[in-house]
């Protein structure tokens, strides 16, 4: 996972709610077997709307996506995340997120940043023509007017995105606390720990 | 450990947890892992890179599910009838070799136990009451239906439980969903929790695993209950529970990967230990009298746009709320609905009865019945019927429901996802209405411009022989 901690740029004013990943990634784009080029299929029914924001020219590279309530709602497909990072962002700004696609967003180093309903609205008025800059180190976002928006994140999760940490490399330093649970289980809970083909 | 009243998630999260840091993050022990080929290929290739391998194949199951066409697999000499799509293929074939590879046991495309992941899951005994069980597919949430722990995962955690057979989780909050009462007839699992997210919103149960309580649930087959925690995550949640009881061990009992013998006592007394302790307390709950349940099916493009089969299409203004009613006025274009039209007069071209949310033994004998005598309206063009699973196509056939399917003008194909999320040729022209008992009716889900309503298998039936959107309660006696 690469290292994020300063994301600033053009910011995409979507604003749409109860956004579900079949909008972000439809599924037939889900038979690639690797994570790259899915920018292309990213929001395909939404580029059809005459005037969306994703095929506006000057939204083109944009590293922020600014949504409603709920964002990443529905499947678990990391290809959501993924066809963000292709488009180029990697930070969304909404009210709430889905707990799946906020996991799956952290996991690929995309920031994820809740913000109350007045601060998106304002958010995407500034976004209609300027910039707008997030940094994780001090939570904040803000505008060349001088909005200043705190957030809250996990501390858990920022330290990971600030250092690119690989979390399937930290769980495996604990090898030895998993392997003493599976001990434990095969006592306390012996038929949780096998199935009936390894027991054969 | 202390004796505050526990609820029953609390209880498996507490069974679960490996190591706690500081800011409250565990690490939480995986019991079981269902692999399909849609959102493991990128993990299985991360493992490799690394040369990782999987920490325990044994408490893996690996089944296909989400591309294979729903047409015979098999030609008359027993060789693989080719897919057509070049890229459903190779997915396919890519998690037939990395199965073996990785040691994990894989059910095969014409298998006879193969089937939708969720279908696969209950059936063999894999899932029990008590473990924890992911998979890379938000539906996961069905297994909750046996009182189990489970929920869906990103393809990075999909690696990260190959791995490490865990998973770094927060717990999440709890919410009840209590429904008491009598249901009306005709309103079955699937109108339940439609009007339980009606109620709710989709972001609802966001950040919460729910436990269904009441009668309601109690009364309920493991079939009826698997379809309501389907839902959950059509909720927000991403994990919806109903303890496990008398009802659920008979279910599970004797089924192939089942504990047995002394194995199956000790399972026994701690499955009765994990119902909601009295005095237990949930972060959020939401009561729902069963008498207000009618049969439900939805209007729009969110699982939360429900309405009684008796309603009519709502207007943007009907909704309070600024963004709801753009939400609605878009949803409305997609599916060209006009608003004061009686649902009833809606009709409908295409109709699918299947996907992990209704395609079980008692969904297709539920079709069954209201097909029983009749037939297709001309109107409709498509209609098939997926079951679930190989195993419950043999039950089906044994009951002779695929003769009153086929009389009746639909087609019976051969397991798998299907038109649910149209990833295999099984797809809903742009423009047309499907009535389908699938879990999802987004933008373009049953295909581009796909219009989807979802509705239980009965009210499918119904709409297939009427052609509208139809109350299975009016229709007209059978031949």
């Amino acid at each position: 996972m690469k290292a994020i901690n300063h994301v600033a740029g053009k910011a995409i004013p979507f604003g749409r709610k109860n956004v579900d990943t079949d909008v972000i990634i439809p599924a037939h784009w889900l038979k690639t077997v690797t994570r790259d080029g899915l920018g292309q299929g990213a929001f395909e029914a939404v580029k059809k709307e005459e005037g969306n924001v994703f095929t506006d020219p000057v939204n083109a590279g944009a590293p922020i996506l600014i949504a409603g309530d709920n964002f990443g709602c529905g499947s678990s497909r990391e290809h959501a995340a993924w066809a963000l990072l292709d488009m180029g962002i990697t930070c969304v700004i909404a009210p709430s997120f889905s707990d799946i696609f906020s996991g799956n967003a952290f996991k690929n180093g995309i920031l994820t940043v809740a913000l109350p309903q007045a601060a998106i609205d304002r958010l995407m008025e500034v976004a209609q023509t300027d910039p707008i800059d997030i940094d994780l180190d001090t939570q904040s976002v803000t505008t060349p007017f001088q909005d200043r928006f705190s957030f809250e994140i996990d501390a858990f999760r920022k330290h990971c995105l600030l250092n690119g940490l690989d979390e399937v490399g930290l769980t495996m330093a604990q090898g030895a606390a998993i392997s003493t649970y599976e001990d434990k289980a095969r006592e306390s809970l012996p038929f949780l720990a096998k199935t009936l083909a390894s027991a054969a | 450990m202390t004796n505050t009243p526990r609820t029953l998630y609390q209880k498996i999260w507490d069974a679960h947890v490996v190591d706690t840091r500081d800011d409250g993050t565990c690490l939480i022990y995986i019991d079981r892992h269902l692999v399909h080929e849609v959102t493991s290929p990128q993990a299985f290739e991360s493992l490799r890179v690394a040369g990782r391998p999987v920490r325990r194949p044994d408490l893996t199951l690996a089944v296909p599910d989400h591309n294979l066409p729903t047409t015979a697999r098999r030609d008359a000499s027993g060789g693989r009838v080719p897919i057509a799509d070049a890229q459903s293929a190779q997915q396919l074939d890519m998690l037939e070799k990395n199965a073996p590879a990785f040691g994990i046991r894989y059910i095969g495309d014409a298998d006879r136990e193969q089937g939708i992941v969720h279908v696969v899951g209950p059936e063999q005994g894999f899932s029990l009451p008590g473990a924890t069980i992911v998979c890379g597919d938000s539906h996961t949430a069905s297994h909750g239906g046996l009182g189990a722990l489970a929920f869906g995962i990103g393809t990075s955690e999909v690696e990260h439980v190959l791995a490490t057979q865990t998973l770094l989780l927060k717990q999440s909050k709890s919410m009840e969903v209590r429904v008491e009462g009598k249901l009306g007839a005709g309103v079955t699992p699937k109108d339940v929790v439609l009007h339980v997210i009606g109620v709710i919103g989709t972001a609802g149960g966001t950040g919460h695993v729910i436990e269904f309580c009441g009668n309601v649930f109690e009364e309920m087959t493991v079939e009826g209950r698997l379809t309501v925690c389907n839902m959950a995550i059509e909720g927000g949640a991403r994990a919806g529970l109903v303890a496990p009881d008398a009802t659920t061990f008979a279910y599970v009992e004797g089924r192939p990967y089942a504990p047995t013998g002394a194995d199956w006592d000790k399972a026994l007394a701690w499955w009765k230990s994990l119902a909601t302790d009295k005095g237990a307390t949930f972060d959020k709950s939401v009561h729902i009298r069963a008498e207000d349940i009618q049969p439900t099916i939805t209007w729009g493009t969110s699982p939360e746009d429900t309405s009684a089969i008796g309603g009519v299409v709502p207007a943007p203004e009907d909704f309070a709320d600024a963004s709801k009613r753009d939400a609605v006025k878009h949803s409305l274009e997609y599916m060209g609905l006009t608003p004061g039209t009686k649902l009833t007069e809606v009709e409908v071209q295409n109709v699918f009865i299947g996907s992990c949310t209704n395609s079980r033994i008692e969904d297709i004998r539920a079709a069954a019945e209201v097909l029983k005598g009749r037939h297709k309206a001309a109107g409709v063009k498509w209609a098939i019927v997926v079951p679930g699973s190989g195993l419950v196509k043999e039950q089906a056939e044994a009951e002779g429901l695929d003769k009153i399917i086929i009389d009746a003008g639909l087609e019976w194909r051969e397991p798998g996802c299907s038109a649910c999320l149209a990833m295999n040729p099984d797809k809903v022209p742009a423009g047309e209405r499907c009535a389908s008992t699938s879990n999802r009716n987004f933008t373009g889900r049953q295909g581009p411009g796909a219009r989807t309503h979802l509705m239980s298998p009965a009210m499918a039936a119904a709409a297939a022989v009427t052609g509208k959107l139809t109350d299975v309660r009016d229709l007209a006696p059978a031949n």
